[in-house]
């Protein structure tokens, strides 16, 4: 198990490595941060300074390897545009991003797998089409139509929740329906499909022919074995807790992670971005590990698989 | 009275009807073959009795155990039957096991549900039927996943989880297929063994007439949904009387005569959607006369106490076919 974790890890900062390499060069072509902040009508000197200042002058090759050493001293550069250490600002929003996206979170597992169950359990049933129905309405609605659909019922018509903004509990609660709706949709299609998955298998029959009750069928023998495919789904939505909502945060103007990178992208802050995308890479593949060594806990054939290595 | 007797089981899928009336009794420790190609219903019937198949099928008929009737019975009443009075063994031993469960903990399910046995008690038991059907070390074995053990194993574990529920029937249902010769032959051995220990009956359900004459006293031939001849073991190997017995004998290999070439049934198994309107086997049967296309012989019986449905019954077929084989050596 510790190899496998340890091999997992090296793993993990080489992909930290690819990603924070594509951002570097993404970033450079994208434009010139110079102009972008300073404005088109800025000086030459003053765009000649800026650039010393930043190391935009050195070559492409010498920024870069400045840049990956910089990251292995956990050194994450300073926003041009703050004049703040970029890992500060990120950091910063990470609790207001966490305040939707994990009750969003909860509502997707809390709903979205017990309906899949449920009607992968009534196949066939109207609840089951039900299930069916709602989920693809939830998943196929964009977002931004959500939001702005939610906001004008409960807004504008009935007054009943605010439409931005993050002063108390109600502003919170649009942007977390919005969030959550897709996920419900995708979560409870995915358990539907898992679950029927496993109850057409051979020991579904044998726990029915040894006598146990359809509950205890469900419960002991087609639910341990359905949620290992579910835990996959689950680890991607866990990666996805900080990286959290751009569209969403942007237009409840909820001061999260999602409106930092569209502002700092739109700003070209070379230094949050990539501190930002840094974070962002992290957390999907520590949920990733996580999944991994869940699956281990969940299905034991790959627990002896990996020994086997 | 018979410990178990099915009458006149329909079962069908969708509209299409796959059993066509069987009747059969089993009798307090018997052992009964169940016999036939692919698609024939022999599972079907049984799965039909305990209520396991899927809820589209439409089951009609009767199975009665001990006189309480099965079919249309509430859930938790076949629940009771199932596991505590028939237990039943599937074809593919290695899929038929929960994957993520210890084998000893779904031993233990069974004897916790049939004979109330819990923690230590049940895992002694547990460790004492894994020795009876031959798992080697079941004391640290007992703790060990499915995919841990063979093919064969699998299947021993669970001959020993069927048996955990002291079941008056075991239904084997293919038990060997998946399974090579030498291991096949393994486990023909230790079902004929725990029969003669425990006295339980069994229904030995295989396409394969050599396995089920190692182990039955009396077989019924199924085609098409149908049961088409039935007798004891020896006179149905002896005097076949349906083409088809025939057929299926004559498709297993003979170690007493070399280099013989064996005779395949020609054709396939009807599609239940379209069968004919006489006799189902007519379309392949070598002997059948405009009569058998247009009508359903009946399942009668025989002077000696078989029962065939067959217009045309073979008598002289056997010898035919071994005349030859004989002109081929």
């Amino acid at each position: 198990m510790l190899n496998f974790i340890l091999s997992r890890m090296a793993r993990a900062v080489m992909t930290l490595v690819m990603v924070m390499s594509f951002a570097f060069i993404v970033m450079r072509l994208s434009g010139d941060p110079a102009t972008i902040l300073l404005g088109p009508d800025a000086p030459q000197d003053a765009i000649d300074a800026f650039r010393a200042r930043w190391g935009l002058d050195d070559p492409l090759w010498k920024q870069y390897l400045a840049y990956i050493a910089q990251i292995f001293t956990f050194d994450f550069g300073i926003s041009m545009r703050d004049q703040m250490p970029a890992l500060d600002i990120v950091l910063e929003r990470i609790p207001a991003t966490l305040a939707i996206t994990l009750p969003a979170m909860i509502l997707k597992l809390g709903i979205g797998i017990p309906a899949g169950v449920y009607a992968a359990l009534h196949r066939e049933s109207i609840a089951d089409r039900g299930v069916i129905t709602l989920s693809i309405f939830g998943f196929t609605i964009p977002s931004f139509v959500l939001a702005l659909v939610l906001v004008l019922i409960f807004s504008v018509q009935l007054g009943w929740l605010p439409s931005g903004g993050q002063d108390s509990w109600q502003h919170a609660i649009l942007p977390i329906v919005t969030l959550s709706v897709g996920g419900i949709g995708i979560m409870a299609r995915f358990s539907r499909s898992a679950m029927i998955e496993v109850l057409g298998q051979p020991y579904i029959r044998t726990a029915m022919a040894k006598g146990l009750s359809w509950r205890d069928v469900v419960w002991k023998h087609a639910l341990p074995n359905a949620s290992v495919p579910i835990v996959t789904l689950v680890g991607f939505m866990v990666g996805a807790l900080i990286a959290g909502a751009a569209v969403v945060e942007s237009i409840f103007s909820w001061p999260g992670v999602g409106r930092l990178i569209v502002s700092s992208v739109a700003n070209r802050d070379l230094a949050v971005v990539q501190c930002l995308l840094l974070v962002i890479a992290s957390s999907m593949v520590a949920a990733n590990l996580l999944v991994d060594i869940a699956y281990g806990l969940l299905d034991p054939r790959l627990r002896s698989k990996r020994s086997a290595h | 009275m018979a410990f178990v007797s099915i009458r006149d089981l329909k079962v069908s899928f969708d509209g299409v009807q796959v059993l066509h009336g069987i009747g059969l009794d089993i009798g307090r420790g018997e052992a009964v073959g169940l016999v036939g190609e692919s698609g024939c219903g022999k599972s079907v019937t049984w799965l039909a009795a305990l209520s396991l198949l899927p809820a589209k099928a439409r089951i009609s008929g009767s199975v009665r155990i001990d006189g309480q009737e099965l079919i249309g019975a509430p859930g938790p009443e076949i629940e009771k039957v199932r596991g505590a009075r028939i237990a039943m063994i599937f074809q593919d031993p290695s899929s038929s096991l929960n994957p993520v469960q210890r084998v000893g903990k779904q031993i233990m399910e069974s004897l916790r549900l049939h004979r109330g046995l819990k923690g230590a008690m049940a895992r002694t038991e547990a460790i004492r039927l894994m020795n009876m059907v031959g798992i080697p070390s079941a004391e640290t074995r007992v703790d060990l996943y499915p995919h841990e053990f063979s093919g064969g194993q699998c299947q021993r574990i669970m001959i020993a989880m069927a048996l955990a529920g002291q079941p008056d029937l075991l239904i084997a249902d293919e038990p060997t297929t998946a399974l090579d010769a030498t291991i096949q032959a393994q486990i023909l051995d230790l079902l004929s063994t725990i029969r003669r220990e425990t006295g339980m009956a069994m229904v030995f359900i295989s396409h394969d007439l050599g396995a089920v004459s190692a182990v039955c006293d009396r077989a019924a031939v199924m085609y098409a949904g149908k049961i088409v001849e039935s007798n004891e073991i020896t006179a149905l190997f002896a005097a076949p009387r349906h083409p088809y017995t025939v057929g299926l004998l004559d498709a297993i290999p003979e170690l007493d005569v070399t280099r013989a070439r064996l005779q395949p049934i020609k054709g396939t198994v009807p599609d239940p959607k379209y069968l004919p309107t006489g006799c189902a086997f007519a379309p392949r049967c070598t002997h059948a006369t405009d009569f058998c296309t247009t009508d359903q012989p009946e399942l009668k019986r025989q002077p000696d106490s078989g029962l065939l449905a067959c217009f045309h019954p073979a008598g002289r077929y056997k010898t035919e076919t071994l005349t030859r084989r004989e002109e081929l050596v």
